[in-house]
Parts: C-alpha cells; structure tokens; sequence
C-alpha cells in the first residue's frame, strides 16, 4: 500500500493518464472536482461512466475495457463493494495503480492488484495528494506532512 | 516505509514553510498583497469554484498567513486549520460555522471573560442558547446536554481559574451526543498539550499570547482535527449543499478538512476577521522558539509557585504544577513533561494577606512586573483582577468566576528568576499595610 509521501510523488510524477471510473458531469460533485483539477494540472483525463456521452471535454467509456491507449492510473469514485472486477479491470488493460478514492476501502482488490505488480493507494484522493504534496492544500491551511529544506516546485 | 513523524521543536520551525519556491528565500516571505491575479477567465471560475486550490483575496487566504495556519495545525496534530485576527475571532469563526439559531451550547463555568460574554450575549442575540456548568463536573455537561446541543465548549486550562479540563472525559460526554468538543488550548499552547489527543474535535487559539510570545501581534487560530463525523445528521451545514457557498458539500467534498474550509468561505469571507500578512509574519518569528520559551515559562512558575507557598505574606497558591494541587494528576496525564515534572505553563495565582487591600498595595509596589491584561508575554505580568478586570462584578459574582479579593494572577514571563523573586518578594513585603 502506497503510504508515504516519497512513493506517492513517485506515483503522481509518473502518471500522465487518469482513467476516472465512476466520475460525474456535475459539477458539484467530488469526482467533479477531482478530474477537473487533475486536467487543470497537466493529466489527461479519461471519464469512465456509462451514463454520459462525454466529460470534460473526453469522450467518456462504458468501462475500462474499451479504452484504446496507456492509461496510468485507474482513479475508482465506486462504492468499496463494486471495486473488485474493477480491479480486475485495471489488471487487464495493464494500468500501473490502482488509486481508491476517500471512503473506497476494498482491501480484496488492493490485495489482487499489489500482487499484480500496481501500486495500490487507499482511502485517498488523488487531487488532495497532488495538492498537499505539490503546494496546493497548503493554501486551505491544511496540515500536509512536508517538511523540507529544498525549494517548492 | 512510513514518514517521519517529525517532533514539536522542529515542525515550530519547518512546518507549513518550505524555501520559496520563485526565490528561493529560506525565511518567510511576507505577502503584503490584498489580491492574486488569475491566469485566464476559466482559471478564475475554477478558483471560485474551489476546484483548483490558489489565492483570490487575502480576506479568504493569503500564502503567509497559510504558513502559520499549517503550522500550528502540525503543533497541534490536527488536519487544517485557520487564521484569524485575534484569539476572539478564532473563537467566533470556529462557534458561528458550527452554530445556527436554536442551537444550545454547553460551556465550562469559569471561561475567560470575552468568551463568556461571545456565548452568553452575543450567541444569545443570535437565538443560541449557552449553558455554563462546574468544569470539574463530567457529570453536569452530561446533565446539560439537550436535543439541540451542538457544541461543547471549555478550556484546557482555565485563566483565571486555572482549573484543568479533563479533555477525554467531557469528549466521551460531547461524542455520545453527537457534538464536536471545542478547546480553548491558548493556555498550555500547543507544545505543552495537544487537546486533539485526548478528543478534541476544534482547538481554538488565542495566538496573541504564548504562540507569539513577544506581545506585539493581536492573532488566533482554530485547528479541526479531522476526525469529528460531520454526517451524523446533527450538521446539515456540513453536508447539504452549501447556501452560503455556491451549492458546495463541504464534507463531501473535502473530508477530514471540511470544516475548516467551511469556516474559511462561509465564515471568514463574510465576516471579513482575516489576519493580516504582518501579523502572521510576526507571530511566526515568536512560534520558532515556542518550545524553549515554554520550558522557561514552566521552570520559572513552579519556582515562583513553591516561593509563594513557603512565603508568611502568602495565604493561598494555585498553580496545578504544585504536586498539591487537585487537579495535578490530570496536569501530568495531559500535559508535556518538562525538566522531569508536569508542565504546567507559566499562570498562576495567590493570595495576599490582607484581601483586596494588600492585594492593591502589592501590585502598587510590583517594579519588574508589568500591570496589564495580558498573558503569555516574554515579560512577568501581573494582575489583580477584584480591582481591576473582574471590578464590575458583586463578590458572590466574583466568587463564582473563581476571583477571590485577595487574588494576585501572575504571568510568570522569561526574565532571570532571582530577579523575578525579587520583585515579588519586595512587593510582598509592601503589601502589608
């Protein structure tokens, strides 16, 4: 499990393609806020969700499966007990992490996809990282963990 | 391999700071600016929105303030927090984003008087009802809770009463009702107690006072320690989309720092109590040496305090540093250690002989020690508050806000403590008649 801030910079620098399962087009709600963000900051957004034709600007996907090019991280907004065959999923189309969202706690799928060879993050999310690790969640004041003597990026 | 967990001595001087990154400056810079530009119109809509993090207007956020905000939201190992400009309006941010109109209150009996008067008038104004119970009595916030309870408020270490709060009692008494505890720490500071430990939901800072420590600089802090259940039905503030901010879920949306974002864009942007660059600026310089000056806060009061009791002048002494005291053993459950014994911080009070009389002759003759409404200075600060900030009361009133006649609060400062001994002893000495 992804725990410390060194592997989970390691994760965010890395990754360029988000595949987000489970994210809405309102623009109210968290997964909303998130993807937005992410896209604000460089990712390239995948929207996956059968409900709507497009996101953000991204054609969105039915599921995982259908999608054509690399993706890096498979961003889960899915309740704790529809996460396995995602990760399943994300195995399948050989993602290299499988981040689950604040609250998305299914231990069985982290299990599968560590195995696998993904890095697995929990309970987490991926625009609150970003944030406390490169700057940003700073600025609400938030307690971020970082303590440094280098120069902020 | 998990992170370092890094200690109070050097997250009061690292945390919240790391060098600039445009300049590389490694002291803070001080951004003594009201706005920020926005790259592009989006760019604009998306910071309005919350969904990118960045500075619109100092009154909501300003890159120097946040340094202190994370700091001492690190000293007090909770989530986030936030600044405002004064101890009072740290108060006011933290009660009104919890409180609305019916809302009732519980708070211990013998607060700081701004504080009593914010929950008894002017909440009250506000249809917000506040009971005062005996702060030594876990069993009277229990009976004074009620359906529309919604807060529980009291000091970890009481001024002037210096009774100590037993933080995770009354936390089991407000979680078993559903409702946040609310701590005042500006007492102990957050070197020598960390209420959110113990249970505390929401830390409230007088900043003024020991975190500055010089007494130059009016500020306040209120930290959230991430962990209170804001959808337990009882907050609807916390979790229905927000009037006050756009249709935004606060909880939802940003978890265990919820609240605090809340009391920033509800609270903070409306009443407009931000805390300027300056000031935070000013308050940081005091906080990098908070644990040193705290150890010297504490060696110095049990010296003055076992002074006092051996003195013929003295008739009381109330220092929970003082194996004597009642409320001792909570002192060394709650708070740091410091030279082998219970830091207790740097407040005390006695009794003069010879009642509200020699208690006005001593502070007369008092040559080193300040006479002022302060606490928590680098200076030995001295009151007598039946003459002075508790006058307006009755003695039965006085009584019951724990000010005798004969009492003297010392703010025992930093100065060398054989001429702080001194002081008191001539002082001692001129107050009998």
């Amino acid at each position: 499990m992804a725990d410390d801030i060194p592997t989970l910079r390691r994760i965010l620098r890395s990754a360029r393609t988000l595949a987000v399962v489970g994210l809405s087009a309102e623009w109210h709600r968290p997964s909303f806020f998130a993807a937005k963000y992410m896209q604000e900051h460089g990712y390239r957004i995948i929207p996956v969700n059968p409900r709507y034709p497009e996101i953000l600007g991204e054609r969105c996907h039915a599921s995982l499966e259908t999608i054509e090019e690399p993706v890096d991280i498979v961003d889960v907004f899915r309740k704790t007990e529809d996460v396995l065959p995602i990760a399943r999923q994300a195995i399948a189309i050989g993602a290299k992490c499988l981040w689950q969202q604040i609250g998305v706690k299914n231990l069985e799928a982290a299990r599968l996809a560590a195995d696998a060879g993904l890095d697995v993050v929990m309970d987490r999310c991926v625009k609150i990282e970003h944030a406390r690790l490169f700057g940003g969640l700073h600025w609400a004041g938030v307690n971020t963990g970082v303590v440094s003597a280098r120069r902020g990026h | 391999m998990a992170d370092r967990s890094f200690r109070p001595e050097t997250l009061a001087i690292h945390a919240g700071q790391i060098p600039d990154a445009t300049t590389g400056a490694r002291a803070l810079p001080i951004y003594q600016t009201t706005s920020f530009v926005f790259d592009s119109a989006d760019h604009a809509a998306s910071l309005f929105n919350l969904q990118t993090f960045g500075n619109v207007y100092s009154r909501l956020s300003n890159p120097t303030v946040a340094v202190l905000e994370e700091r001492v939201a690190a000293l007090e190992g909770g989530r986030a927090a936030l600044a405002s400009a004064s101890g009072m309006a740290a108060e006011a941010m933290a009660l009104l984003t919890l409180l609305e109109q019916g809302d009732h209150v519980v708070a211990a009996g013998a607060l700081y008087g701004g504080s009593v008067s914010m929950l008894a008038v002017n909440l009250a104004k506000l249809g917000i009802e506040t009971t005062f119970v005996d702060g030594a009595s876990i069993d009277a916030f229990a009976a004074a809770m009620r359906p529309r309870t919604r807060a529980v408020f009291a000091e970890s270490l009481g001024n002037p009463s210096l009774q100590v709060l037993d933080i995770a009692a009354v936390a089991e008494v407000a979680h078993a009702h559903g409702v946040p505890l609310v701590v005042d720490n500006t007492v102990p500071s957050p070197f020598l107690c960390n209420p959110i430990r113990f249970g505390a939901d929401i830390v409230v800072h007088s900043a003024t006072k020991y975190l500055g420590g010089h007494g130059t600089t009016l500020a306040g802090v209120m930290v959230e320690s991430g962990r209170f259940p804001w959808d337990n039905g009882k907050f609807p503030g916390m979790t229905e989309p927000s009037k006050g901010y756009h249709g935004v879920k606060f909880f939802e949306t940003f978890g265990d720092f919820g609240f605090t974002m809340r009391a920033r864009m509800e609270t903070l942007r409306v009443y407009g109590a931000a805390l300027a660059p300056t000031s935070a600026w000013q308050v940081l310089q005091g906080i990098e040496t908070l644990p040193l000056r705290m150890e010297r806060h504490c060696t110095n009061a049990l010296a003055v305090a076992r002074f006092l009791a051996a003195h013929p002048r003295v008739g009381w002494v109330n220092y929970p540093g003082l194996p004597e005291h009642p409320d001792h053993a909570l002192v060394a459950r709650q708070m740091r250690a410091v030279g082998g014994t219970p830091g207790a911080s740097g407040l005390l009070a006695f009794g003069v002989q010879g009642g509200l009389a020699a208690g006005v002759r001593f502070i007369e003759a008092a040559q080193l020690m300040s006479h002022l409404a302060n606490i928590g200075d680098t200076r030995t600060l001295v009151i007598h508050p039946a003459s002075t900030t508790h006058r307006q009361l009755d003695p039965a009133q006085q009584d019951a806000a724990g000010v005798a006649q004969d009492m003297v609060r010392i703010s025992v400062g930093l100065e060398h403590i054989d001429d702080i001994l001194w002081d008191i002893d001539q002082a001692l000495a001129a107050s009998a008649a």
